[in-house]
């Protein structure tokens, strides 16, 4: 057995779970301290179905607090950003972009140094050693506490960034956490070189929570290992958290998405899921989310590490429905549903009266939305629903059919059919989906590098880059007989002589779990 | 009259440039962000109208050349940019004293505007087509003789080199070698031409026109009109079609990004022809529209021009076809960048659907 706990802004959902089975699950509000909401919904699970402490093989964990922190500039180290280049990227510094308020709250200082790479692999200038104990020095003397490095071309030649490593950990002590960008991001610098200096600026606060989770279930007699869920439904250790934070960002909404389409007994589908103020869709495809293509901001800062491509629109639970054009949204009351809403006694007309008008969901007082014209009504579903039916449809990237499955309070204002896609699925435990989704016991590596394919050895290129990324699987603990390639991609690069080409190959394995 | 651009254009300037440019141009997030830096770091930069520039002065285009996927990684240090119009001057033996854009779509529009102020040079309120084109030689000034060579190039390490060639296909195939060399991301200066010829060979008010259309886009859509409608209007164009993109495939081959898009609309489907920039519009086995009049793709509501590397399925697209400069449709200019010269069998037809008459284009 194992435990799938998601640690989320309101609510820490757990279930204990039976290979891919759910045996129990429950729902508690988070608690400021978090660790105290993991315990007592450990103890929720023991009381409703008693296990042996030894019985369970592991913990898994899904929670949005590094991204929180970030959002809100909260928690954050001093953080430095230095750039392998010169006499390259003069003209856009490390932290070029970023908003004001973030820059100030990591008290971000920037360094430019020698080093880099062509496209080719070719060196752009020699390390400057002593260059670089000089940035090492400055940044003693302004109390930085964690180190982003970034190079040129470091996702084709990452030699130098180990290297620079090497000498400012010398130069600063093992306190002094330091973070190599192509080890996180791919080909694009300052999108690369941000989502670093994130992960830089989360790692004390990465060390703290580590150490919170860890507690909480050792409080609770459970010594099994603990594992968080990252952006892409695999897992990981803790002792990766502790180095790469910035991988869990997006863990909530792939939860969210993997366990709806566990529930729901789906590998590829669309997931559709209505919360109180929007509704987010995305893809899985063989059970894991489509990532986006392009550059995503996160608080503002464009990154380009790989997140689920998830459209959010202004549809929710509270959205306020206007009475005269019977329009939905992007305004919401938010999470004064329960006192604004017409069926809870309120004035203001929210989607949720509709629903309840229309005899689709039976929560507040139906009493008070029986004046509404059921012409109005009948206008209104049908309006949410071709909105969220054409957004399913942008995001999916061909014509072919995809199944729809719906999650979230807000689902009910979904009809059984939709246009465009047929029958809705509706999972029955979609309560502690996200929990569920955190424990999908599978872990995965990823290679996603530049490579200079020779005439003649194009599949001897892809099998030794195949090799390398089930290597990587295995060592984060896939059972070797299950681990598979998941997803491969090929793209030569234009304008570019010596056949360039990216390759990123992405295996996924069971997780050993010693049983 | 000259104006002056201030970071705060920078934003307007590049979506223009992205309408202008056709869907070519790439990403214009690094120009942009670029121009943004130097126009704070070096101050705002003097922009001179076609009418105000002396006989005697001396005007360079800038622009990159290299690969795109190669700039978004070793970034710009603008001093690759200095050198060669410096090493340029010296070569002719007189001072640069005007920086124009060869072409308005994506970093080509805004690094001039970069290197003006890294330069502290006056910028032209001009460009060499008015549009974008994927190749060296396809701007107006070939068409009145003025050359690509004496061409300079310099990377960041501080090499430069100038190249005096006898034709612009010799520029084209020396620089190339070099650029690669040069770590495939260089900066160029060239097409040197004096004040009658700018004025004869350019095409006048690029930079203002890319600034009304980028705040005419914004203005639009905050007031809840139709900012399409307000592109369309402003650019003397007409709107083709309109639809959800169905399909889009592409082929990079020898180094252009060709392609072909698939809209489909409320009863007709729209089939669009791009390489680097949208060629041919047709709509059931009607052309609509070719180049070198311009084919643009708008986002349906909010008027955003997308690329045509940014084309994907499910977008709601809005589809505009625009008169490019006049001087374009003579048929040397055709020759040069009409639809022949892409490949297709067919004449070019005019943003409004009319078949351009090659007669009439040779008088």
């Amino acid at each position: 057995m194992h435990i799938g706990i998601d640690v989320g802004g309101t609510n820490t959902d757990a279930v204990l779970m039976e290979g891919t089975r759910a045996i129990e699950g429950v729902k508690h509000s988070t608690t400021p301290d978090v660790t105290s909401g993991i315990v007592q919904a450990i103890e929720d699970l023991r009381a409703r179905h008693p296990f042996q402490d030894t019985q369970i093989d592991a913990v898994m964990i899904g929670t949005t607090h590094f991204i929180n922190a970030l959002v809100q500039a909260n928690r954050l180290a001093p953080t430095a950003a230095l750039r392998l280049g010169l006499p390259a990227t003069k003209a856009l510094p490390p932290l070029v972009d970023w908003p004001e308020a973030l820059s100030s709250a990591i008290q971000g200082r920037s360094y430019l140094a020698h080093g880099g790479y062509e496209f080719d692999g070719r060196p752009i200038s020699p390390l400057d050693p002593e260059e670089l104990r000089k940035h090492a020095a400055d940044m003693k003397s302004n109390g930085i506490r964690s180190v982003a490095v970034s190079s040129v071309f470091s996702p084709v030649n990452h030699d130098l960034e180990v290297e620079t490593g090497r000498i400012l950990a010398d130069e600063l002590g093992p306190e002094v956490a330091i973070s190599l960008s192509h080890e996180i991001g791919r080909i694009g610098l300052l999108e690369r070189e941000n989502a670093t200096i994130i992960n830089a600026a989360l790692r004390e606060l990465a060390s703290e929570i580590v150490d919170g989770l860890t507690a909480a279930v050792r409080a609770e007699g459970i010594s099994a290992p603990i594992f968080l869920s990252q952006n892409d439904g695999t897992l990981m250790d803790e002792d990766y958290v502790r180095l790469y934070p910035v991988a869990t960002f997006a863990s909530g909404p792939t939860n969210s998405m993997r366990g709806a389409a566990v529930t729901s007994g789906l590998a590829t589908c669309a997931v559709v899921d209505i919360g109180g103020t929007t509704t987010d869709i995305g893809l899985l495809i063989n059970g894991f989310p489509r990532e986006t293509a392009n550059e995503v901001k996160v608080a503002g800062i464009r990154t380009n590490f790989r997140m689920p491509d998830v459209l959010s629109i202004g549809i929710g639970g509270g959205s306020i429905v206007d009475p005269v054009s019977g329009e939905v949204g992007p305004e919401s009351v938010g999470y004064r549903l329960t006192t604004e809403a017409l069926v809870f006694g309120g004035s203001t007309l929210t989607a949720t009266d509709i629903a309840v008008a229309a005899g689709r969901a039976d929560i507040g007082d139906p009493s008070k939305v029986a004046h509404l014209d059921p012409d109005f009504i009948r206008r209104v579903l049908d309006r949410i629903a071709e909105r969220i039916s054409e957004a399913v449809d942008r995001m999916r990237t061909s014509p072919d059919p995809i199944p729809v499955v719906a999650v979230g309070g807000g689902s009910v204002l979904l009809p059984d059919r939709l246009p465009l896609f047929g029958t809705v699925h509706r999972p029955e435990n979609y309560a502690v989906a996200n929990a569920i989704g955190a424990s999908i016991a599978q872990v995965g590596g990823e290679i996603d590098k530049v490579f200079a394919v020779e005439p003649g050895h194009r599949e001897e290129t892809l099998a030794q880059v195949r090799a390398e990324a089930s290597d990587k699987a295995v060592a984060a603990g896939a059972k070797p007989s299950t681990v598979m390639i998941v997803d491969f991609d090929e793209v030569p690069l234009p304008y570019l002589p010596g056949n360039a080409t990216r390759i990123r190959v992405k295996a996924v394995g069971d997780l050993d779990m010693g049983a | 009259m000259a104006w002056t651009m201030t970071a705060g254009d920078v934003e307007n300037v590049a979506r223009g440039a992205a309408v202008l440019g056709t869907g070519g141009g790439g990403d214009p997030y690094i120009g942009a962000l670029l121009a943004t830096r130097a126009l704070q770091e070096h101050g705002e930069i003097p922009v001179v109208t076609l009418e105000e520039l002396p006989e005697d002065a001396l005007v360079l285009t800038v622009a990159m050349m290299g690969a795109p996927t190669v700039m978004v990684e070793k970034l710009p240090s603008l001093e690759e940019v200095i050198a060669p119009v410096r090493e340029l001057g010296a070569y002719l033996s007189r001072p640069v004293t005007h920086i124009a854009c060869a072409e308005i779509g994506g970093v080509n529009s805004t690094i001039p505007v970069a290197a003006a102020a890294a330069l502290g040079l006056p910028l032209l309120d001009a460009d060499g087509m008015g549009r974008a084109f994927p190749e060296l030689q396809m701007v107006l000034p070939t068409l009145y003789g003025v050359t690509a060579s004496p061409l300079a190039f310099g990377d960041e390490k501080g090499n430069v080199g100038v190249l005096q060639t006898v034709d612009n296909s010799w520029t084209e195939r020396i620089a190339r070698v070099a650029c690669v060399e040069m770590g495939c991301s260089v900066m160029i200066s060239g097409f040197r031409m004096t004040g009658s010829q700018a004025r004869e060979s350019l095409v006048e008010g690029s930079l203002s026109r890319c600034i009304a259309i980028g705040k005419e886009i914004v203005r639009a859509r905050a007031a809840k009109s139709d900012p399409v409608a307000a592109a369309v209007e402003l650019l003397g164009g007409r709107e083709l079609f309109a639809g959800k993109v169905a399909d889009v495939q592409r082929a990079t081959t020898r180094g252009f990004a060709r392609g072909q898009a698939r809209i489909d609309g409320q009863d007709a489907v729209l089939m669009l022809s791009f390489q680097n920039e949208h060629l041919v519009a047709e709509s059931d086995g009607r052309i609509l529209a070719t180049t070198p009049d311009l084919i643009i793709v708008l986002e349906h509501e909010t008027g955003e021009p997308i690329t045509t590397e940014g084309l994907r399925y499910g977008q709601r697209v809005r589809v505009v076809a625009a008169p490019s400069d006049e001087r374009w449709h003579t048929s040397a200019a055709l020759a040069m960048v009409g639809p022949g010269y892409f490949g297709y069998d067919h004449p070019s037809y005019r943003f409004d659907g009319s078949v351009e008459d090659l007669a009439e284009a040779i008088a």
